[in-house]
This record gives C-alpha cells, structure tokens and sequence, in this order.
C-alpha cells in the first residue's frame, strides 16, 4: 500500500537526553482523519514537530509520496505541502485576519508591487467559503474569538497549499459546541480531499472523528488500526500499556481522622473555561484516596490549588485544621502536606542543581542543617544526602553530580526521596510512575504503601488506571471538572465500570455522592 | 591526586573551563594577528602588548588597580547570574555610589578609616536600593529586567551628574569636577609613590565575603537553587520573590562599594566627565569566572592584563586603545556560544543513547543513517 506520508524508523532525543521518539514507523493514508493518541510525554508532539521540520530526527527517514525527503525547516514542510495548527496558535494579534492569512505570501498590486489589501480581503473570504469555515477578514485577530482563531490557522495552511494538516490538540482550548463545528469542517476538507493528523488525548473525539488511529506511548508507536475495528477500552490499554496487575502486599489497615479536608473548590482557567466545579472530598490518616479520570479532567488543576501553585475561584482546603487555599507552597509544606508533581522535569526537580541540593531544597534552613546566623551545616548536609541516596537507592557516581545527568526513575527516586522524608503527615502524589522503568516503579509503589502504614493520608494522582486501582483504599472519579463517582471501596469496582464514569456516561446520585465527605464518621 | 583525575574526566564539568580557557587564549591570538596586520612596528607593538606590566614598574602597579573596579562589578553580577537574571543595574549601582561617596567624602568631617567606611556603606546601601529597581519591575509587571536596567542607568547617570554639578561642583575649577574630598576620606596608599590604594584589599576581602555568601550560607544556597530553576525553588517552599529582591540588593550593594571605594582610593575629587561604564568589563569578568566569584580575581587580572597591555601599546605605538574593545567581544562571543560546548556534549549523548537502545532501533537506523542525512544538509 502507498502512503502519502510515511516515516521509517525514525527517532528523536533531544539534548537534555531524553528519548523521545524510539524507532516509529507511522503511515497516513491520503484523504484520512488520523487520529494520533498517547498521554502527555508520549511522543506525538515531537513527531509531529519533526514532520513539520521544527526538530530534526536523530535517525530515520521521512517519505512523502513514497519519496524520501529531508524536512529541514517549516518553509519546506509547507513547500511540502505539510501545513500545522499548533496548540498555541501562531497569529499576529494586531493585524487583520486577511493580513495574517496572507503573511509570507502576500498579494501585491500589479504597478506598484505594495500589499494589496482588497486582494488579501477577497483571497480570506473565498478560501473561507470554498472550506466553509467562517471567519471575519477584515477583523484584528485579537477580537477574533479562540474558535475563530483556530479556523484562521486552518485556512492559512490551506492557503499555503497544504494537502496535510496537523492539529495538535485543537479541541484543548474548544466548548462542546465549537468542537463540534470543528469536527463537521474537518469531516468537510476530508471530502475535499484533504489529509489531516488529529492529535488528542480524548478518546472519544477520535472515535467520533477519525478513520484511523495510531497509539503512541513512552516514544514507541504502539499501534495503529481503523477505528470501527477497536473498541475504545483496547485503545486505553494500549495507551496505558502495561496489562499486568500490579502485585502489591497491603496490610489491612483502617482509615484515621480527617486530614485533608477540601470543600466546595471551584476554578475557571485563563480560556474562561471552568476546570473545577464544586469538588469536596475528605482525605483521612492511613488512607490512599485515588484520583481517577482522563487526562484533563481537572485533577492537575485540583493538584495545584492542593499545593499552592494556582488560586482558587471559591472554596476552601483545610490541611491538619490549617486553611491553605491561596496560599504559598512554602506555608503548605509547614503545614505539614509535601507533594510529587506531575512533571519531574520542570517542576519536580531543578535539573542543573547536584543531587544534594534537590534533594535538600526543603529543609536546608532547618537547625539540623544551618546555624542561627544563617550559615550552612555541610557536614550536615552531606550526611543526610548520603543517607537519602542509600535509603531510596539513588544509583548516582556522585551526589555532587547534576540530577539532569540521572536517569528517569533515579530521578523520580530524588523526587520520592525528599517528599517522603519532609515530615509530612499529608502527601500529594501525581504521576509518581510516568516514564520511569519497571523496577522503579515496583519500588516506589512499595515505598507508597510504606507512608500508608506510618499513618500518611495520602491523595493519588494518576493517568495510569491499574495503578491507582492497585494502590488505593477508596476512589473518586472526575469528569470535566467534577466528582461523578466515589468508591469507598477501591478492590470492588472495575476497571470497565470506572470507565463509564471517566467518559461521563455514568454518574452516581449526590447522596452517593456525599459519602466522600466522611462527615458523620 | 583524586580530585585532579576525577577533574579531567568528568568531561561535562571540563568543557565550560577548558571553552573559557580558549576564549582568552583565542582572542589574545587574534590580537597579536590584528597587531601585525594593522602596524607598522608589530614586533614592537606586540611586545608592549604582552609583557607591558613587566617592562615598566608603573604599568604593574596600574594592572593591580585596574583589578579593583572590575573586580566589584564582576562579584555584583557574579550574584545576578547565579539567580539566572540579566539586570545591568550595577552600572547605575556603581556610578551612584561614586556619587554618594563624593557627598560623604566632602560635605562630613570624620577621622580617617571610619570617614571612607561611612561613605562605603551609604554607597552601598543606595546602590542596593537602585539594584533592587528592575527586580521589583520585573515582578511587579513582568517588565524585562535588562531592558528596565539599561534604561534606568542613563536615568541615575543623568541625575548623579545633576548632583554634583548643582550641589557639589568646585565653582573654582574651569572643568567639571566636585569639591576636593576631605584628607580623612583618601584610602592610604599600599606602596609609596605608586597609586595603589587599600582599596585592592578591600576588593580582595569582598571576593572572600561573596565566595562564602553564595555557597556557605542558607541565601546563597537559595539564589543559586531560584536560579537552577525558579519553578522548583517555588515548589519546594523557598520565599522566590524575596530571594529575588534580596540578590539584588546585595548585588547593587557591592556595586555602590566599588564605585565609593574607586573615589577614595584613586581621586581627590569627582572628576569624571562621563559613565567609566565598569559594568560591562564587570560582565566579561564574571562570565570568564563562570559566575564563581573565586575565579573573579584571576578573570578581573586576565581583563586588566589587556587592558593594560593596550594601553601600554597605544601609548607607545601605532595601534588604536579601541582595539582591546574588539578582543572583548571575541571573548564574549566565544563564551557565549553554549552550542560549542553543547554539540560536544549532544554527541556523546546521542552515540551512548542510540548504542544502547541500538538492537531494537535497528542496526542501520543508528549511526548509519544519522550520519548520512547529516551529510546530506
């Protein structure tokens, strides 16, 4: 079969070393909607990039028309007839829209070689009714609306003479409603014989959109199959991965007094888009309470107002009694609450600083670690470092080396390391195993359920289903912003249950609903 | 013996010092090769380039002072650059200082040590407040803070200058020059009969002070950990906007120090008639010094050696002073190539990574074919 763009073999790691895409073969026929899914540090995007001569591959060959061709920028992705919607759009805001459309292939007036507004107004509005996608000409794009913008960019890759167009997220920053238009004027290009590249980590939108659907996870590409042949829980395993039910020893244990009591929280993102809606859950002692649902659902925004990096529309969190909505992250951690971030990359860790320093950043200022008039107790220092590393069984040369130069897992294992010896009494974990090997993942589960039995309350955040399912005591299930489901019970639901709640077909009564709440215990 | 071989292969840490090494050695040799092209003496002028502090006892001794100035800025920026901010305040820092120390050095009566302390640390103290300028701009209204510190130099320059003239000019001079500074005020003198001023004391003990502070004490710990990376020094609880403030504060304060200690040391009077700008030689040393204020001392005598040396050589030769102004920016541009360093660095990394994970990408997927569409571009 001949593809219209193919790629072989082809790899990226980008200089800080990480491997981002591993030997992909990925093939889109001419006049598909390809649907490209994986969770957040899969790969799609750096493919994508590479497509668009935005990175170059480190190995491997790209094929247009069965062609081989080096991409070596973005002009000649267009030139090649490649046109891409980024997920933040690249539009000038204070010209028109005709402006932008025409940027870098202006028409000009035939005497006097100067830009030819009209020209550009009358090019806007045709491509705009021969695409059917509406958009006002003769408007500044910053008063056009995210929607709007969004269709601008399509029509300025179609103006380019692009028979490929990828979307990376488009419906990130989309209502229902306008998604659903987008999804009718992508339906219409692909009469038009338009080939375009989804990129999305919604599920459901592929199946409502695509014809086929290729899964990428950890760089690798997974699979890919014509989307009336799977089913929407296959696609989810792939993406996730692993089958296998983590084995993990629980010593039956009861539930201890509230810590974490979070009532009423509500959020509305930079979009207007509300991300949170009324999200009241009580977290008690010797508990793993998990967070299940699909990726941008709201828990990331939950996690940050948690730890002090987001502020609240409304509502309140009171850690160990102490009111920490609004507040700093430092305040938090002196209430006693410590936190894994989701991106161990920029947040989590700072990589050019040594392993001591990461893993010290939260008490350097303790007595045990400097004097009253403020200078460091480096003995000190050294000798909690090196118990740290021999304790989480950090496999470093040095812990004076830069924690950019560890591997993925050894640096979780810094992340796990610090967090889980703050004397803390509540912990916030997200993602603690995203793009960490196998065996750090055994031993950090296994530390997990460790702070569980030292009387932790602990809130789990996870995109990966069996781990959560493995590790917690209750669950709660977020949909677009809300708590649809709560299980007080984690090892009696299923994973095919909780996904009808994750997709929002299901949702349980408010009563059931209040039990979360644990206010009569 | 350890430390000296674990020094030479870890080759990460080796590459920075060795691309800084380069860069003055690259550019001392561009200079001898300019020399040649554009004199018509080279040998001679060549020999005045280099060996100036050693053929003239003067010439040594002027090296020493050159040192001092630069010597302040480089530590002040050293601090900017460990927080990974960019702020050129310490210029304004720097010049009001000199003014401050002008007021101090003649409008009070003090004995001598206490009256050039006072000036010092009023100096100090205002030059940290004007340092602290851009970095409550920049948090405030996310203003950038090399834009607001350039901009804000040419404000403090104008108004230093507004204050000698209107408040501290000697009318009875026919050039601009404040009043003469009060005996008490002077530095005492390190060598007879040359100009070297305690002042390189000062600056010598100022290099220890800022070593310990940033990488003995709880505040340096906190701005170089803000700087490896402010969302994580956030994450982790540290007060970042403080931190930030604070940096900058002590940043200006070593500033405003210099530019009290240049008064009292080498003048006996205000007379400059323009910025002497030593925050932009102060960028060189601290980015020679790679942000370590220990290496600042060894990077301020490279700076001052060809400063020195060109001027020896204009004085005496047919070759402009300018031309020390193009071997700066040979240096700043060498060092300023990260991607030197890097593509050594990236090429390892992608040979171990694509060796290890070679069997299942393929045995023609790795060196074979990156190789090939290298060449092809």
């Amino acid at each position: 079969m001949n593809y219209l763009i193919r790629t072989e073999k082809l790899s990226k790691i980008y200089p800080n070393g990480t491997f981002a895409n591993k030997s992909v073969d990925f093939q889109v026929a001419e006049g598909e909607i390809h649907g490209l899914v994986g969770e957040n540090g899969a790969g799609k995007t750096t493919l994508m990039k590479m497509l668009y001569g935005e990175e170059q591959p480190s190995a491997g060959r790209i094929f247009i028309d069965e062609k081989p061709v080096a991409i070596a920028s973005e002009f000649e992705a267009i030139n090649a007839g490649i046109g891409m919607v980024h997920q933040h759009f690249m539009l000038v805001p204070s010209l028109s829209a005709a402006e932008n459309l025409v940027l870098g292939k202006e028409p000009k007036r035939r005497r006097s070689r100067t830009f030819d507004m009209q020209e550009a107004v009358r090019i806007t509005e045709e491509l705009s009714a021969k695409y059917n996608l509406p958009v006002f000409a003769r408007a500044r794009v910053a008063d056009l609306s995210v929607s709007m913008r969004q269709k601008l960019e399509i029509l300025k890759a179609l103006y380019r003479g692009a028979r490929i167009l990828i979307l990376d997220e488009p419906t990130a920053v989309l209502t229902p409603q306008e998604t659903e238009e987008l999804f009718a004027e992508l339906k219409a290009l692909r009469q038009q014989g338009k080939t375009i590249i989804f990129i999305s980590h919604k599920l459901k939108e592929i199946f409502n959109l695509c014809d086929r659907v290729t899964v990428m996870r950890d760089g690798r590409l997974i699979a890919t199959h014509p989307v009336a042949e799977v089913d929407i829980h296959q696609i989810s395993n792939e993406m996730v991965g692993r089958e296998v039910h983590f084995e993990v020893s629980r010593p039956p244990l009861k539930a201890g007094k509230p810590a974490l009591v979070v009532r009423d929280i509500s959020f509305v993102d930079d979009f207007g888009i509300p991300k949170l809606k009324h999200v009241s859950f009580t977290l008690r002692h010797n508990e793993i309470l998990g967070v299940v649902g699909v990726d941008g659902n709201g828990q990331t925004e939950l996690v940050e107002i948690l730890t002090g990096t987001e502020k609240p529309l409304a509502g309140s969190a009171l850690a160990n009694g102490r009111e920490i909505t609004g507040r700093s992250p430092g305040y938090i951690r002196r209430c006693g609450l410590a936190h894994i971030a989701e991106d161990r990359i920029t947040v989590g860790t700072a990589l050019p600083a040594t392993i001591s320093q990461n893993l010290l950043a939260d008490r350097y200022w303790r007595p045990q670690f400097c004097t009253s008039a403020g200078f460091l107790k480096m003995p000190a220092m050294a000798a909690e470092t090196s118990r740290l590393v021999r304790d989480y069984d950090i496999r470093c040369s040095s812990p004076s080396q830069p924690v950019a130069s560890l591997s993925g897992g050894n640096m979780q294992k810094v992340v796990v390391a610090r967090e889980f010896t703050a004397e803390a009494s509540i912990l916030v974990i997200s993602q603690p195993t995203r793009g960490v090997d196998i065996g750090a993942i055994e031993y950090i589960h296994a530390r997990i359920m460790d702070m569980r039995s030292a009387g932790k309350a602990i809130l789990l955040v996870s995109s990966d289903l069996q781990e959560v399912m493995a590790l917690s005591d209750s669950l709660i299930v977020m949909h677009e912003g809300e708590i649809v489901a709560y299980f007080p019970d984690a090892s009696a639901v299923t994973d095919r249950e909780l996904g009808l709640y994750m997709l929002g077909i299901k949702r349980q009564s408010d009563e059931a609903l209040r039990k979360v709440l644990h206010e009569h215990d | 013996m350890n430390t000296i071989r674990r020094f030479f292969t870890d080759r990460d840490s080796l590459a920075p010092i060795l691309v800084t090494v380069f860069a003055g050695l690259f550019s001392l040799l561009a200079g001898i090769v300019l020399i040649f092209i554009v004199s018509k003496n080279p040998v001679q002028s060549v020999r005045n380039f280099l060996l100036a502090p050693f053929l003239r006892s003067y010439n040594f001794y002027y090296l020493l002072i050159v040192m001092v100035p630069i010597t302040f800025t480089g530590l002040a920026l050293c601090i900017i650059y460990q927080l990974r901010y960019m702020s050129l305040i310490v210029d304004a820092s720097f010049y009001t200082g000199a003014v401050v120390a002008t007021a101090v050095g003649t409008q009070l009566a003090l004995p001598p040590g206490l009256h050039p302390a006072v000036a010092m640390l009023a100096a100090g103290i205002v030059g940290g407040i004007i340092g602290l300028l851009p970095a409550v701009l920049k948090i405030k209204w996310r203003a950038n803070e090399l834009v607001s510190s350039l901009m804000l130099n040419y404000v403090f320059y104008f108004f230093g200058s507004f204050i000698i003239l209107y408040f501290l000019r000697d009318r009875s001079q026919t050039i601009l020059s404040s009043l003469p500074f009060k005996a008490s005020f002077r530095l005492p003198r390190l060598v007879e009969n040359t100009q070297l001023h305690a002042g390189f004391i000062i600056a010598a003990v100022f290099v220890v002070l800022v070593s310990i502070f940033l990488f003995r004490t709880r505040w340096g710990y906190e701005i170089r950990l803000t700087g490896a990376n402010q969302k994580f020094a956030n994450y982790a609880g540290l007060p970042v906007a403080s931190i930030i403030l604070y940096a900058h504060f002590i940043s200006g304060f070593l500033g405003g120090v210099g530019g009290a200690v240049e008064m009292a040391g080498l003048y006996r009077a205000f007379i400059w008639q323009m910025n002497p700008s030593y925050a932009w030689d102060g960028v060189i040393v601290a980015m020679l010094a790679r942000k370590n204020p220990k290496f600042v001392p060894i990077s301020a005598l490279f700076f001052a050696y060809l400063r020195v040396g060109a001027d020896f050589m204009s004085r005496r030769g047919d070759v402009a002073f300018e031309f020390i102004t193009l071997l700066q920016g040979l240096i700043i541009l060498i060092l300023a190539s990260d991607r030197i360093v890097n593509y050594f660095k990236e090429r390892r990394l992608k040979r171990q990574v694509l060796s290890k994970t070679g069997a299942e990408a393929g045995a023609e997927a790795s060196p074979g074919a990156g190789a090939a569409q290298g060449g092809a571009r």
